[in-house]
């Protein structure tokens, strides 16, 4: 079995001192036709999740819960507010996007393929031998794929070391890291929380996925995480509290994180595990559960209209 | 044996020298920077050098992170913290990430002394032997350190250095050409081959020199690379030695002579005799005293080798 190893990491790349003339800066569009209207960001939405439904059924596994409830956050994300070049998926000027929550692959590899890093029949072949879209983000054989991430609470620490470099390059590139509520439990979380604020990141946004479920339950039952919004403040970052299904907070949260200076910014949004499909919503068990064909039919029925 | 500075000293001054000659490189420490020499790197590169704080796991993901941007990364802390605490970070941002990050991990051994077992890292190399994907190089003085840090710099991918804290005996004059992922053989012998590194060269040298006034010609390997392994050396030694003895001063179980004994079972079978701390947990004392209690001396490889060569066939 051999796996394409496409866009290795840590190619050196050239050194840059200048902000002026840094080919790290910039303005350059990735996707030309950045869509213009929420109206198109929900028809996005809502063909994420189809694909999402589709993908795990046809793969057997996978996490469809914690892939549903960030759809909007990563539409946002790749097709409203980063810059970056799919068809050049190491340009150095790119904003990074760094999926801690690494079991929320699905999420990643619909909104990746739709964006344009490969081919939509790539997402045929999650989870098989010698697929390059792995159960979990694998950074060597999945374009737009960062870091390889699926082993909780390290990519928030990843996103720091992103964030640190763009800093030493004074390249103006941001670092974004979709990091979950039971991901919150790690203690590394909270080590890479101390780090940003201690060096003042302001080029680092998080967004929590707050769903309020982990595996063996709601959060406040398996371990609680509140005060969350006050966890964050007190390690020095900015944060704001959006609900994670509206485009327009979700947006606005984005563009007033982007003008926070001396400072991280954290946004938690509250989202709903498994929405957008009624008998996944809120539903523990569809953390690590595949639909069943007949689950998929039903689902797809249900995600037809925005 | 003359000492030379202690491994950790070279690795921190040979940083210096890379600092100065590739802006590209960057070091990261966890609050040890003192201890693991970094601080000669953060006093000259403050703008390069970031600290974790008491936080190694965090250490590794932010320096695969820079990693990932283009940065060469060393991040250092002691042996027992890296790979011990942050095993993880580095089998899933380092290891299978393929992350340009050189783990420089100091106090490494049973050689750490007073500060006892909670400090003795004797399970590092079998830790990191289990990681595909990180080069492993365990340097036995001042000059391999220095080669070992150049190396690691040069070369893409992950690297693990495994760095001593006392002043380590000179092995080498700098004439030595240090290739990765070649053994250097320090004595040539027919009888019997030590395989060493790190400390263990030093006291393979002098078991080697007893052996000789005893009429057995032994021949020594610096192995200082034990991933890549050198398999070509270890089964020429195999074959023309017919005994093998492996010095190490780690755990028996899946360190240097793990990895020996792999090569020599697959390829040609001879008796190995092992110079390692039996599973157990290292204590406090001074570091000579603690090599001779916990069998890692000259004389324990001499009597290895008696036993390694009344087993030929
Ligand atoms: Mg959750």
């Amino acid at each position: 079995m051999s796996l394409p190893y496409v866009g290795q990491p840590g190619t050196p790349t050239e050194q840059l001192t200048d902000g002026a003339d840094n080919p790290q800066n910039g303005t350059k569009p990735g996707l030309d036709s950045l869509p213009a209207s929420t109206a198109d960001l929900k028809r996005i939405a809502l063909e994420l999740r189809r694909q999402i439904v589709i993908m795990i059924g046809k793969a057997g596994s996978g996490h469809p819960g914690g892939s549903l409830s960030a759809v909007e956050i990563v539409t946002s994300l790749l097709f409203a507010v980063m810059r970056h070049d799919p068809a050049n998926p190491k340009w150095p000027g790119r904003d990074r996007l760094v999926l801690s929550k690494g079991h929320a692959a699905p999420v990643l590899y619909a909104a990746l393929a739709t964006a344009g890093y490969f081919p939509k029949d790539w997402l045929n072949s999650l989870r098989k031998i010698g697929s390059p879209l792995q159960g979990h983000p694998y950074a060597r054989s999945t374009p737009g794929v960062e870091i390889s991430t699926g082993s909780l609470g390290q990519g928030l620490s990843v996103a720091v070391g992103m964030a640190l470099a763009g800093r030493l390059d004074r390249a103006d590139y941001r670092v974004y890291a979709v990091v979950g509520d039971g991901e919150s439990d790690e203690g590394q979380i909270w080590e890479a929380a101390m780090a940003a604020g201690h060096y003042r990141l302001d080029n680092l946004v998080g967004i929590l996925d707050y769903n309020g479920l982990q595996i063996d339950g709601p959060n406040r039952e398996v371990m609680n995480v509140e005060p969350l919004a006050d966890k964050w403040r007190s390690f020095g970052w900015h944060v704001q509290e959006v609900d994670g299904h509206d485009f327009a907070q979700l947006l606005s949260a984005l563009a007033t994180a982007a003008d926070v200076k001396g400072q991280p910014s954290m946004i938690v949004a509250r989202t709903t595990k498994g929405k957008g499909v009624s008998f996944m919503e809120n539903v523990v068990d569809f953390h690590g559960k595949a639909p069943t064909a007949e689950q998929v039919e039903l689902a797809l029925r249900e995600l037809i209209d925005v | 044996m003359k000492l030379g500075m202690a491994t950790r000293e070279a690795y921190g001054r040979t940083l210096v020298a890379l600092g100065r000659e590739n802006p590209n490189v960057v070091v990261l420490d966890a609050d040890l920077a003192k201890s693991t020499m970094t601080k000669m790197f953060a006093d000259e590169f403050p703008e390069r050098f970031f600290d974790s704080g008491v936080a190694e796991q965090n250490m590794v993901g932010m320096a695969a992170g820079l990693a990932s941007c283009g940065k060469i990364v060393f991040a250092s802390s002691f042996a027992v913290f890296l790979p011990g605490r942050c095993f993880d970070q580095l089998r899933m941002s380092v290891a299978y990430s393929g992350t340009n990050v050189k783990l420089a991990a100091t106090h490494a051994g049973i050689t750490v002394g007073e500060d006892g077992a909670s400090h003795q890292a004797i399970e590092d190399v079998a830790l990191i032997r289990s990681l595909p994907g990180i080069k492993i190089i365990v340097p036995a003085d001042e000059l391999a350190a220095a080669w070992a840090t150049r190396v690691a710099a040069s070369n893409d991918g992950p690297f693990y250095l495994r760095l001593g804290r006392p002043k380590s005996p000179l092995i080498y004059a700098g004439e030595e050409r240090f290739a990765l992922g070649k053994a250097i053989e320090l004595r040539d012998g027919g009888d019997a081959t030590i395989i060493a590194n790190g400390r263990m060269v030093a006291e393979a040298l002098a078991a080697a020199d007893v052996c000789a006034s005893d009429g057995i010609a032994v021949r020594v390997l610096d192995l200082h690379t034990v991933e890549p392994i050198d398999r070509e050396a270890i089964v020429k030694a195999a074959v023309e030695t017919g005994a093998i003895v492996v010095a190490e001063e780690h755990l028996l179980n899946g360190g240097t002579g793990s990895a020996v004994s792999q090569v020599v079972v697959e390829e040609y079978p001879v008796p190995i005799e092992f110079v390692a701390i039996r599973q157990c947990h290292g204590q406090s004392g001074d570091p000579d005293g603690l090599l001779r209690a916990y069998g890692l001396t000259a004389e324990h490889i001499v009597s290895a080798v008696q036993k390694a060569i009344a087993r030929k066939r």
